[in-house]
């Protein structure tokens, strides 16, 4: 029975019907751990630039007098280093794959982030504040 | 005595999915010598250690190979890890096993769909592959990745699975292992295969041992080499055989990497079961300075990563000896004498990792 060994499984693929899916027609199958591209959100990033020291690639530059963050695409290998070392949360992983480009550009984002108005300072605290100011100048 | 002609065979060839080149001195059809050459895609990866943070170099490490990337980054990071004395969580030892050997089964599948291929078994490679899915799936829901699962780093693991996803893969290994013995049994009892691979590509023990074979390649001539039995990540405490058959043909190699999926879904079985509660990583300070040989299994053999280290954040060096490149020797003296109608399969039987091979 030696050349009938495959037969099982060719009947039961006859009747299961395609094992692959009509992609782009139905979406890919991804899981919610799924790393696809990195989408930065400018309304909450307060120029930390951790992010740009845990990139292993490079890809993220931080401009803090210009208020630009950048992310190159063809260098970033999402393995979500950011996403996970970002303490505010402006960096998250979408699970779709970033679409594929004819020519090589660099994104750019203006942080939008306001630093919200402080309460009155106490006199004591404004004492300490400048003192720091001085010395780092 | 017929006249001696050269063809060549590769970079490009319709089995090889990465360029080896190798000059077949023929005789009429006969092989009576083969002149490998290597170095297409030299990527320069190990000098990189040099520009990239030990703990980034991970990710590099990881992208050598496109199938055995985890065990890459595993054997790296065990390096590290060494140099620098730390110790690895229990959990994290039995997540890094368990992915290992998820990759090793992908591996494996990859390999046997395209071996079917190989030998022009069209059916059976689909079906390979069709089951090499499930296993991708499961990589993606545990790690986020299919084949660069970017989980490991130095310190443990950077992903836990939980309790219910570990659960979930418990259950479906029974009816996974009855698939894989499903399309094991056509490799290993089919006629049509038998008769293409049975006595094809010979090579003895004492051959192999002398020429350095690494993986199925000697466990396939009756070498019982396997560096899962020393006990790295969490082996030790799951205990494992190797897997050996003696005849040292095609068949042999072909049945190795077939009872070694069987091998890794049980192995995968009790790591699942036996998989202590605790943290994944710990927190690594300081920087290496220390050399060390680290090495663990492949699905295609022994991967050893030398890596020094000199007190800085950069690596001073490191090179990486894949299983490949070792078996190159062995598949240079199971050439001569056969068909060059069999060279294809003969040369894939040693599943070669070009990636890997040239960094």
């Amino acid at each position: 029975m030696g050349i009938f060994q495959m037969t099982k499984t060719v009947l039961r693929n006859l009747a299961g019907g395609p094992a692959t899916r009509r992609y782009p027609a139905v979406p890919a199958r991804t899981s919610s751990l799924t790393r696809g591209h990195i989408v930065f959100d400018p309304a909450t990033c307060r120029s930390c630039s951790l992010c740009v020291k845990r990139c292993p690639c490079e890809a993220i530059r931080l401009d803090k007098e210009a208020k630009v963050w950048e992310i190159d695409r063809m260098r970033c290998i999402a393995c979500g280093d950011c996403v996970e070392g970002c303490p505010f949360g402006s960096l998250t992983m979408e699970q779709s794959y970033h679409p594929p480009v004819t020519e090589h550009v660099v994104e750019r984002y203006t942080i939008t982030y306001v630093k919200p108005e402080r309460p009155a300072k106490k006199p004591a605290e404004e004492s300490t504040k400048e003192e720091g100011v001085g010395e780092s100048a | 005595m017929p006249e001696r002609i050269i063809v060549p065979f590769g970079p490009q060839h319709p089995v090889l999915p990465e360029p080896i080149h190798l000059d077949l001195v023929l005789e009429d059809e006969k092989v009576v010598e083969a002149i490998p050459s290597i170095g297409y895609i030299h990527r320069g990866l190990e000098r990189l250690v040099q520009k990239r943070e030990y703990t980034e170099y991970v990710y590099v490490a990881e992208r050598i190979c496109g199938i055995c990337s985890f065990i890459h980054a595993l054997c790296y990071s065990q390096g590290v890890e060494h140099i620098m004395k730390v110790e690895v969580p229990d959990r994290a030892r039995y997540l890094r096993t368990i992915w290992s050997e998820c990759s090793r089964i992908h591996s494996h599948l990859l390999w046997l769909g395209l071996f079917a291929d190989g030998m022009g078994f069209e059916n059976l490679f689909m079906r390979s592959w069709q089951l090499r899915e499930s296993v991708l799936d499961v990589l993606e829901d545990t790690t986020g990745g299919r084949v660069i699962q970017g989980t490991c780093k130095v310190g443990g693991v950077r992903r836990d699975i939980g309790q219910e996803k570990l659960d979930e893969m418990h259950r479906t290994l029974d009816p996974f292992e009855q698939q894989c013995r499903d399309l094991g049994d056509v490799f290993l009892n089919d006629d049509t295969v038998k008769y293409r691979l049975k006595g094809l590509g010979v090579i003895t023990k004492d051959e192999a041992y002398d020429l350095g074979a690494a993986g199925p390649t000697a466990r396939g001539s009756g070498v019982a080499m396997d560096h899962r039995e020393t006990g790295y990540a969490a082996y030790g405490d799951l205990g494992f055989k190797p897997v050996v058959e003696t005849t040292g043909d095609c068949y042999a190699r072909c049945a190795v990497r077939v009872k070694e999926v069987y091998a890794s879904i049980d192995l995968i079985r009790r790591a699942i079961e036996e998989m202590p509660e605790g943290p994944i990583d710990v927190k690594v300070k300081g920087t290496p300075d220390g050399e060390y040989f680290s090495r663990a299994e492949q699905p295609r053999g022994e991967v050893i990563h030398y890596l020094k280290g000199d007190g800085s954040k950069h690596l001073a060096r490191a090179r990486i000896r894949t299983p490949t490149l070792a078996n190159i020797p062995p598949l240079v003296k199971m050439l001569p004498g056969i068909q060059l109608a069999d060279v294809p399969v003969v040369v894939l039987s040693i599943d070669p990792c070009i990636g890997c091979m040239e960094r």
